[in-house]
C-alpha cells in the first residue's frame, strides 16, 4: 500500500483516503466561444498519456477533501512530489531530460 | 452583516428530539454488559455543530473567530477545546465548531456579526452528524482494528483529530484524553457504527453510559 503526502494535512496519509482525479494543469480556454470545435474538444476530452512522469490532479476524500497535485511516474507508480493546486512543479520531465 | 438566513433551527416548543441512534435505545443498556469493561460508549447527542468555512490567512477572520467562539482558529488536524465548546480543523479553509445544545443559534449569530462583510460560510449541520465518545483502556484497541491510521499516542496525541477511513467507511477519529477517543459520525451511518463498534469491542467488553 502506498503512503501519499497530502499538502493540505502536512502527513503522508494511506492512499486508500485518496482519489486520482486526472490530469492537472488543464487551463479552461478564455473566451470558449472563440474557440473552434477542435480546440475545444482536445480542451473537453483529450488527455495525455504519457510513459514516464505525469502530473495529476488528487483529491483527499476522506481526510480534508482538498485537492492537490502530484507528479507521478506512471511506469514506476512512484509519486515524486505532491504541491498544492496553483503551485509549479519540481520534477518535470523537461527538468529530467526526458523525450516528452 | 450577509442577508442569509439565520433561524433557529431547534424547536423550542418542547417537541420529542431523537437521536440518529434513537432506534437503539442505549438508555435501556446502561448498567448491562461486563463489569469492567475495556471499552465504554457515550452518545453525545443533540449538540450544536457548525461548519465554517473561510479564508485562515485572513487575520481578520482569525480575530473574529476568536472574538465569536473565544477560542484560537486551529491549525491542521488539531481540536482545541473550551469547556463544552470545540473548535477543529477539518480543511484548510474549513472548520466545524461544536457548541452545547440550543446555543448553536446564538453561536452563529455572534459568528455572522464578528465576521461582517468577509467572505465566509457558515452552515448549522446539527442534524446531519453526532459524536459517539469511546473511553477506556482497550479504546486504541478497537480503533487499530478499524482504521488504517496509525493511532499511537506518538501519531496521535491528545488533542488532535483526523479524518480517515474507519470500518470500510469514513468518518472523523478526535483525540480527547490519554484513555478517551471522540468519534464523528455521519446520522446515516449511525446504525452501522452502533454495529460495528459492538462487534470490534465484544472481545474486550462493552458497557454503556448514559
Amino acid at each position: 500500500m502506498l503512503h501519499i503526502f497530502c499538502p493540505h494535512c502536512g502527513e503522508l496519509r494511506s492512499e486508500e483516503e485518496f482519489h486520482a482525479s486526472g490530469q492537472a494543469h488543464i487551463p479552461r480556454p478564455l473566451d470558449p466561444n472563440a474557440c473552434t470545435d477542435e480546440e475545444w474538444g482536445d480542451y473537453m476530452f483529450f488527455r495525455d498519456n504519457p510513459r514516464g512522469l505525469h502530473h495529476e490532479l488528487w483529491i483527499h476524500v476522506a481526510g480534508c477533501r482538498q485537492y492537490f497535485n502530484a507528479t507521478r511516474d506512471t511506469v514506476t507508480y512512484e509519486i515524486l512530489e505532491t504541491y498544492k493546486i496553483g503551485e509549479k512543479p519540481q520534477f518535470t520531465a523537461k527538468a529530467s531530460g526526458e523525450k516528452v | 452583516m450577509t442577508a442569509a438566513n439565520v433561524y433557529q433551527q431547534r424547536p423550542t416548543t418542547g417537541a420529542k428530539a431523537e437521536s440518529s441512534l434513537h432506534h437503539a435505545d442505549l438508555a435501556s443498556l446502561v448498567g448491562k454488559g461486563r463489569k469492567n469493561a475495556g471499552v465504554t460508549v457515550r452518545e453525545k447527542k443533540l449538540l450544536g455543530h457548525l461548519t465554517l468555512r473561510g479564508d485562515g490567512h485572513d487575520a481578520a477572520f482569525a480575530a473574529g473567530v476568536h472574538k465569536a467562539v473565544g477560542i484560537e482558529l486551529p491549525g491542521p488536524l488539531s481540536v482545541v477545546f473550551k469547556g463544552e465548546t470545540s473548535l477543529q480543523w477539518l480543511g484548510p479553509d474549513e472548520w466545524l465548531l461544536i457548541v452545547p445544545s440550543g446555543e448553536e443559534f446564538a453561536a452563529e449569530q455572534n459568528l455572522r456579526a464578528a465576521l461582517g462583510d468577509l467572505h465566509i460560510q457558515i452552515v448549522n449541520v446539527s442534524g446531519g452528524q453526532q459524536i459517539l465518545e469511546l473511553s477506556g483502556p482497550n479504546v486504541r484497541d478497537v480503533l487499530m482494528k478499524s482504521t488504517s491510521y496509525d493511532v499511537h499516542p506518538n501519531n496521535f496525541p491528545v488533542g488532535k483529530a483526523v479524518g480517515t477511513v474507519f470500518a470500510k467507511s469514513q468518518l472523523v477519529i478526535r483525540h480527547i484524553a490519554e484513555d478517551t477517543w471522540e468519534l464523528l459520525i455521519r446520522r446515516s451511518f449511525s446504525d452501522y457504527w452502533w454495529l460495528w463498534l459492538q462487534d470490534a469491542s465484544a472481545e474486550f467488553g462493552l458497557s454503556v453510559q448514559a
